[in-house]
């Protein structure tokens, strides 16, 4: 259990030191007071002792949880017929506890809920250990958890939880992934900071990057092409949604039409702020030094404008799509 | 094209951002239980189900399909799942037609759904291989460049998309099942939201849903209940990567539109159909598809969205329903587009419906745009 909030313990405690007259003064009867139950409340903590929770049905056929001798409406005596009712209810209303005091059922934060068993017609106090306070709401299905040695007492619930709704469900599949040799080519290719495309002669198109089947035609790409690393900007994105994975945003993700291919490829542009690129531009790709070369795209940072006047569009986006 | 082909019963979920009270069996039972209802049946009147969603990414459960197929009644009938990325709940409904058209079934039942929760979609369509440049921009980060070359070329004014945005939220708070429900929306309002992809902004942009949507087709014999016939259908897809492809009107979408045309008889789209239900998940996407599906000239698609023309009180209203921009549960989004326009031509729209709507159109498109679906129904027997 927790300890106390500052109390009666610590505020006779001053800067000077113990206030010599503040005393610890208890309250307790030795061993507790001895309580007994009568017939009804008896019944309901021994069936609780067996981890069952009964209510007891009123001359009104309602059902008490937890059970009286009277019905509370009418002083009339209930009768002699128990119900059997949850183990699971819905919580129709909470108080959230942020700071448990000793005493409490639970050490961590917990809910205190009215819980109206199903099969009951009127409602449990107890506890509710949610986990947050964002978990709790009226309408909330809940189960008792059990004390481990149950002794006949309401404590016999150590508290309510949650039913579950929900599952965590870890899903991983790892490959080992090897470019084929195509892509191969091309990266060894970009890794002397040149950029190789590949002609299909049947459609007279240069793709980028180098590939060795037309996906228009589909017959076989032999002629090898190397293409600028300039370009211009056909259209962009300029994206603003921060991710792990994606470049500090605002970032700028373009087709761009490299001088001597017919496809553009999407990559970055940078060097120049967001708002000022444009379609049309002219770009160039700003490598990262030869010593820090890889396979791979990486060795292109991003492109930059090259300064040279914009290309006209109107008169149609160079290689006809975009 | 076969034998004669009916929707005889529609049934949907409510989308919304998180169904956690259901699991992924219970959202499609939901779905498919209200479209037997529909049409006055039961499992055991159906011959076969057919089951489309998008990636298994999405909920990282591989072939749901295999699992959802006693949910479905399935057991001992024919199961096929069908995937083509966001069109696949169009095409769904024109495979599970074609089981009617070819005279091999009489009652199919056709269940698409997408429990978007489970997971992110963008983290679920990003999933860049090594060696590559890692670009992380999801769906709008692909799909807003080709918008922005479509504002290029046509030279329409920058609000045309926020006009979109706003028509099809305020449809949507018609329509008992969409998910966002914006009142008092407006072009101020769709206007003052951030850039997410400029030139896409937030309201411009479709929600995630969890939800799903079935419908039963019937053979003529077998038709029950309220049918709305099918007079066309058709698919079509093109490479993603492909010198000179034309990306902001594709060549895949038009061919579609023209195949389907043909079938139904339509010879001017804009007079010929009461009502479309448009796969326009980013608000620019109907000025582009007003264009690409022949209901507007080259460039001239946003002048209907700005005179007002495809609004519910309009000559061809578009979206009725909210469209994708107020519902999208990805997978179903499709088979929702045509499930909208079946319920159109029964006349059981409800608050959304288009008065005297006779024929309709329903279109999904998917992957980078390279997927189309489209099918044409009428409350007339073709």
């Amino acid at each position: 259990m927790p300890s106390d909030p500052p109390s009666a313990l610590s505020a006779g405690t001053t800067a000077a030191g113990p206030d010599p007259l503040e005393a610890r003064h208890v309250l307790e009867f030795p061993g507790g007071y001895t309580r007994s139950t009568g017939p009804v409340i008896g019944r309901f903590l021994t069936e609780l002792r067996d981890r069952r929770i009964v209510g007891v049905r009123t001359a009104g056929a309602r059902v008490l949880v937890p059970p009286l001798e009277y019905d509370p409406d009418t002083g009339e005596a209930v009768t002699g017929e128990y119900v059997e009712v949850g183990p699971a209810g819905t919580v129709q209303a909470w108080a959230w506890v942020r700071a448990p005091r000793a005493g409490h059922p639970l050490d961590r934060p917990f809910a205190w809920a009215t819980i109206r068993l199903d099969g009951a017609d009127t409602s449990l106090v107890h506890a509710v250990d949610a986990g947050a306070a964002k978990a709790m709401r009226p309408g909330l299905r809940v189960r008792p958890r059990w004390r481990e040695r149950p002794s006949g007492n309401i404590t016999d619930i150590e508290c309510f939880v949650p039913e579950v709704t929900m599952i965590n469900a870890p899903v991983r599949a790892e490959y080992r992934v090897r470019p084929g040799a195509a892509l191969t080519r091309f990266f060894t290719k970009i890794k002397d900071g040149v950029i190789l495309g590949g002609r299909c002669a049947t459609c007279d198109q240069v793709y980028v990057p180098y590939r060795t089947s037309c996906p228009s035609c589909g017959v076989l790409i032999q002629e090898e092409r190397e293409v600028a690393d300039t370009g211009t900007v056909t259209t962009f994105a300029i994206n603003n949604l921060p991710d792990p994975r994606a470049p500090e945003v605002p970032f700028v993700s373009a087709y761009i039409m490299l001088d001597g291919a017919d496809i553009p490829m999407i990559a970055l542009v940078g060097g120049v702020p967001a708002h000022e690129v444009r379609q049309g531009m002219r770009v160039r790709a700003v490598w990262v030094p030869p010593e820090e070369r890889t396979m791979s795209m990486a060795n292109i940072r991003w492109f930059a404008p090259t300064g040279e006047p914009d290309v006209d569009l109107s008169a149609g986006v160079p290689g006809g799509g975009v | 094209m076969g034998e004669r082909c009916a929707v005889i019963g529609v049934g949907q979920t409510r989308y919304t951002t998180k169904r956690t009270d259901v699991s992924m069996a219970g959202l499609v039972r939901e779905a498919a239980l209200r479209a037997l209802d529909d049409a006055g049946l039961t499992f055991a009147d159906i011959d076969a189900v057919v089951v489309g969603k998008a990636p298994d990414m999405f909920e990282g459960v591989m072939m749901p399909e295999a699992y959802l197929a006693d949910a479905l009644g399935a057991a001992g009938k024919p199961m096929t799942r069908v995937h083509t990325a966001g069109s696949v709940g169009g095409s769904t409904a024109l495979v599970g037609a074609s089981l009617i058209q070819g005279g091999v079934h009489d009652r199919v039942l056709v269940v698409a759904f997408e429990k978007q929760s489970e997971s992110n979609a963008t983290w679920a369509l990003s999933t860049h291989l090594p060696f590559g440049a890692s670009l992380v921009v999801g769906a709008g980060g692909y799909f807003a460049p080709h918008i922005r070359e479509y504002m290029r070329r046509s030279g329409a004014p920058d609000h045309i998309g926020a006009l979109v945005a706003v028509k099809d939220r305020r449809n949507a708070l018609k329509n008992p099942y969409a998910h966002l429900r914006i009142p008092g929306i407006d072009r101020a309002m769709v206007e003052s939201t951030p850039m997410l992809w400029e030139p896409i902004r937030y309201l411009e942009t479709c929600p995630s849903s969890d939800g799903a949507c079935a419908i039963v087709l019937a053979s003529e014999k077998a038709v029950t209940g309220t049918p709305a016939w099918i007079h066309g259908a058709a698919m079509r897809s093109e490479p993603l990567t492909r010198a000179g492809r034309e990306t902001v009107s594709p060549q895949a979408g038009k061919d579609c539109a023209a195949d389907v045309y043909r079938q139904a008889g339509v010879t001017d789209p804009r007079r010929d159909i009461d009502v479309a239900e448009v796969y326009v998940p980013f608000s620019w996407y109907e000025p582009m598809w007003l264009e690409n599906l022949g209901f507007a000239p080259e460039n001239e698609g946003w002048k209907l969205t700005e005179a007002g023309c495809t609004a519910l009180d309009g000559d061809i209203p578009w979206n009725p329903s909210g469209g994708v921009l107020s519902s999208n549960p990805i997978g179903a989004s499709g088979l929702i587009r045509f499930a909208e326009a079946a319920l159109q031509v029964r006349g059981m729209a409800g608050e959304h419906q288009v008065e005297g709507a006779a024929t309709a159109l329903g279109h999904a498109y998917g992957g980078g745009a390279q997927f189309f679906a489209m099918w044409i129904v009428s409350n007339r027997k073709p």
